[in-house]
């Protein structure tokens, strides 16, 4: 096969075992920058191309209620306008390049992206219009009150969704007083009053290097990806570090919404606080799930819902892991006169599984898929880049990858029954149901 | 499980490579290909950054091969091949996948059906040797039909019913086109998913799915002669089929604008248009169609592209724009744009701003540094593409079924920097005009103004 470029130098070095499975040694570097910054970076020349990511402790969890949205607005923001750069010229001088920009924001974190070509005048460019973005925003006040605009008539729409309704209602429900009630994009009445100072002010106290983490993968030298790292944080605001979230409580009852909609389908969410990124359950929680509701076909939820009974097209359940206990959903669809079935059936599955726990069965093929199926989650540079974040955010240990698959194969049936036993408990589960076959 | 014991996860490699020297195949850039005696096209492009695979088997018949009274049955195909053969029972073919540590999913098109799976590289035979099962010895229950046509019309409800936007996508194509199929949505019309029997499917099955209808597209940490072999050793026994002869149904010429509205619970309105614009039939020869993909990135391509740049960010008549091109289609090609105009202003406020962009172009055609910048685009994710197989084997796969080959991809990005700014303001002049040009709109209604539907009015195709 003739390719244009080199496919030197593996950049997984792959270590087959004898049974069957496979897992991948990824040599993570990592280091700080001069300002504390720090840095994960993964050498891989076998495409001329770079993915940089830069996150900060600057998510939805930082807003207040009465400023929510703040946080994904300063974010949002950042390529509007930077370093006397207008929100055109920035667009046009990465697109010339042929460049990507990305930004992201969840509860925790919030951060840019960028993929180039590694030719240096591509990659300089990108570079140097990311790290302006980042360090020297403007904030625009004709921007600002034109993004505010926009994301307010996205929040009326969204008021319109029922799986926008759902979401909104559960996230509050779930998480009460806590900031990870608040959702990212913010209300209509917390966005209107907010002003170019307040968003200033946000991004001098959260986007320092302090708390910044530089992921980067591609066809560039340890040296390059140190002046790359050097670059993107020696001019960030200088501030204390950000203080830890308040602690999730867990809810005392159970809470019902049954929301009218005019929808054919009614959305439905039950939920209840799960895990911490650090969470010593954390694989018996996650290998539990797979087989409950987070391994598609493999799981109870789908073979209950879907394959015997017909009843949704998409039914799941997962837990997202965050700095403190993020949600556990589950969710699905389906049209509103077999609401009350289907809910039954996810109430009645649920509880089986946490009374029982999974079968021996059910985690040998769990473990078969989680196992057998590593190398699918490093098998490209983008997903790699996803997981240097997360490591260095988190602070996970830099042999994460390589202790996932031992990890996983030590979980047993009784772990993940205890796990289920102590952290979910169905009775005191939030239920939302927009479209209720009830209402109208 | 039982199943698994008969799907040994390791079969020995060695029976397979004894005649690898007897497969000669022609070798380029984008792959290498192969073609089995009974028709199956094998096309392998090897990627060796990791120890993965997919698999992926495209069958050229989609909506678009369908007849009123069954639109949705090609998808609802798609649903069964996963409901059991003699050897494999139903809903096993993913748990079997799943436990080889891989992941598998199916997709229908209004071009094609396709069914992938992403695995560990050693797993490879697994997975054709499966594929090669259902692609000749599918085998569902009544009972199995029933249960799925539900979950199929629960994908219909989730998917377009209650989605206002998608409701709109759904009436721009049934007015958009009077004769051609494309005027049927993919998932079919409820009632026809209603009305739906097991035999439908399965005599769809019968007429399409067969070794000569179908290409394997294999990306990955693999040889070419290795899947060749494996391919002809799961697939080698597979008789073909005689193929219904496929009738062109050719679209009318468009005489005069047309419009239509929806109605349905939302708060912003929205607004699509559709121009009809050629494809690529000729990859060599053809110059209209690349014309076509550097004039969507002028308008689209970036946030500072024309119609971002114009619209939301210096008028701000529209919240969000949008335009679509694709040129690698089976049948007709069409130029979509779609927009929200912002609060205060309207649909017809929006169409005037839009259309007036377009005229621009056909008045002044676009700067060469516009021009540039999208060409530095196509460069750019040229290269960015082969950081996923997935998008790799896509890329393949869809230039197949359209009838192009895959080969295409070897001269795409010479064929895109080649175009130049005579050329985009010549297409902008042929096809934009108003006797070509559909608009499809969406009349937002209060949600509390509408009793629950069993289902929506107005969707049938009569």
């Amino acid at each position: 096969m003739i390719n244009n470029f080199k496919w030197c130098c593996a950049l997984l070095i792959g270590v087959f075992a004898g049974g069957g499975h496979a897992f991948a040694i990824l040599p993570i570097q990592n280091w700080q920058t001069s300002t504390g910054a720090r840095v994960y970076f993964v050498e891989s020349h076998q495409l001329p191309m770079l993915d940089v990511s830069i996150d900060f402790a600057a998510g939805s969890g930082r807003d207040t209620p009465a400023q929510s949205g703040l946080a994904n607005l300063t974010r949002h923001m950042l390529s509007l306008g930077a370093d006397g750069l207008s929100e055109d010229e920035i667009a046009e001088k990465l697109a010339d390049v042929g460049a990507e920009l990305g930004g992201h924001i969840d509860q925790d974190r919030a951060g840019v992206t960028l993929r180039t070509l590694s030719s240096a005048r591509e990659r300089d460019q990108a570079l140097d219009i990311m790290s302006r973005m980042v360090q020297k925003p403007e904030f625009p006040e004709k921007v600002l009150d034109r993004e505010k605009t926009r994301l307010v008539a996205m929040l009326k729409e969204a008021a319109t969704k029922p799986e926008s309704i759902a979401e909104h209602v559960f996230y509050s429900l779930l998480y009460g007083s806590h900031p990870y009630a608040l959702r990212t994009s913010g209300e209509v009445d917390s966005l209107e009053p907010l002003k170019r100072e307040d968003l200033v002010q946000f991004y001098r106290a959260y986007y320092n290097a302090n708390n910044a983490v530089v992921a980067i993968i591609g066809d560039v030298s340890r040296e390059t990806a140190q002046e790359i790292a050097e670059k993107l944080t020696a001019k960030l605001p200088e501030a204390a570090a950000p203080p830890a979230l308040p602690q999730v409580t867990l809810p005392l009852q159970a809470q019902n919404r049954e929301i009218p909609h005019p929808a054919t389908q009614s959305h439905i969410l039950l939920g209840y606080p799960g895990m911490k990124r650090d969470d010593p359950d954390y694989f018996a929680l996650y290998v539990g799930n797979y087989i409950l509701g987070g391994g598609g076909f493999s799981s109870r939820f789908v073979e209950q819902v879907r394959q015997k009974r017909g009843l949704a097209y998409s039914v799941y359940s997962y837990f997202m892991p965050l700095k403190e206990q993020g949600p556990f959903q589950i969710g699905l669809q389906t049209k509103k006169e077999q609401a009350d079935e289907a809910l039954k059936v996810v109430r009645e599955t649920l509880r089986d599984f946490i009374a029982k726990g999974p079968t021996e069965q059910e985690l040998k093929a769990a473990k078969q898929n989680l196992v057998g199926g590593f190398p699918l989650r490093i098998d490209s540079n983008r997903k790699i880049l996803a997981y240097l974040a997360v490591i260095g955010f988190y602070r996970l240990s830099l042999t994460y990858l390589d202790d996932f698959v031992p990890r996983v194969e030590k979980v047993t049936v009784a772990q993940i029954k205890s796990a289920f036993q102590r952290r979910v408990n169905p009775d005191d589960m939030v239920t939302i149901i927009v479209g209720a076959s009830g209402a109208s | 499980m039982i199943a698994i014991s008969r799907f040994p996860a390791r079969p020995s490699f060695a029976l397979i490579f004894i005649w690898v020297s007897l497969l000669p195949y022609p070798a380029c850039a984008a792959g290498s290909e192969y073609t089995l005696s009974n028709g199956l096209k094998v096309i392998v492009k090897e990627d060796h950054r990791a120890p993965v695979v997919v698999s992926m088997v495209w069958y050229k018949v989609g909506s678009m091969d369908e007849v009123n009274g069954t639109t949705g049955v090609a998808h609802v195909l798609e649903h069964m091949m996963f409901k059991g053969t003699k050897m494999v029972p139903s809903g096993e073919f993913s748990k079997i996948i799943a436990q080889a540590g891989g992941r598998d999913n199916a997709f229908t098109s209004k071009d094609y059906t396709a069914f992938f799976q992403q695995l560990h590289k050693s797993k490879l035979p697994l997975a054709l040797k499966l594929e090669a099962d259902r692609m000749h010895n599918l085998n569902f229950s009544k009972d199995g039909f029933a249960k799925e046509i539900k979950v199929v019309m629960e994908e219909r409800r989730w998917r377009t019913d209650d989605k206002p936007q998608a409701l709109v996508y759904e009436q721009l194509l049934a007015t958009t086109f009077e004769a051609h199929p494309y005027r049927r949505p993919v998932i079919g019309w409820m009632n026809d998913l209603e009305n739906m029997r097991a035999d439908d499917a399965a005599q769809w099955y019968r007429t399409w799915y067969a070794p000569n209808n179908a290409t394997l597209v294999v990306v990955g940490d693999v040889k070419p002669n290795e899947v060749f072999n494996l391919a002809q050793r799961y697939f080698g026994a597979i008789k073909p089929k005689v193929l219904p002869i496929r009738k062109p149904q050719e679209e009318p010429q468009q005489t005069g604008i047309r419009r239509v509205t929806v109605k349905a619970p939302a708060k912003l309105p929205y607004l699509m248009m559709s121009y009809h614009a050629a494809v690529l039939r000729d990859a060599e020869r053809d110059w209209e169609p690349y014309a076509l993909e550097i004039l969507a990135g002028v308008l689209d391509g970036n946030e500072s592209a024309r119609l971002n740049r114009s619209l939301v960010r210096e008028t701000q008549i529209a919240s969000s724009t949008g335009v679509n091109y694709d040129s690698n289609e089976r049948g007709p090609g069409l130029f979509y744009l779609e927009g929200v105009p912002s609060e205060g202003k309207t649909v017809a406020d929006l169409e005037t701003a839009i259309r007036g962009e377009l005229q621009k172009i056909i008045n002044d055609g676009v700067t060469n540094e516009e021009l540039n910048r999208v060409k530095a685009q196509v460069i750019a994710n040229e290269v960015f593409a082969r950081d996923s197989v997935m998008a790799q084997a896509h890329q393949i796969g869809g230039w197949e079924m359209s009838g192009l080959s895959y080969k295409t991809l070897d001269i795409l990005v010479d064929k895109l920097k080649a175009v130049n700014a005579d050329q985009v303001q010549a297409v902008a002049k042929r096809y934009f005009n108003d006797d070509n040009l559909t608009i499809a709109v969406l009349d937002p209604q209060p949600l509390d103004n509408k009793k629950p539907l069993k289902e929506p009015e107005g969707l049938r195709n009569d």
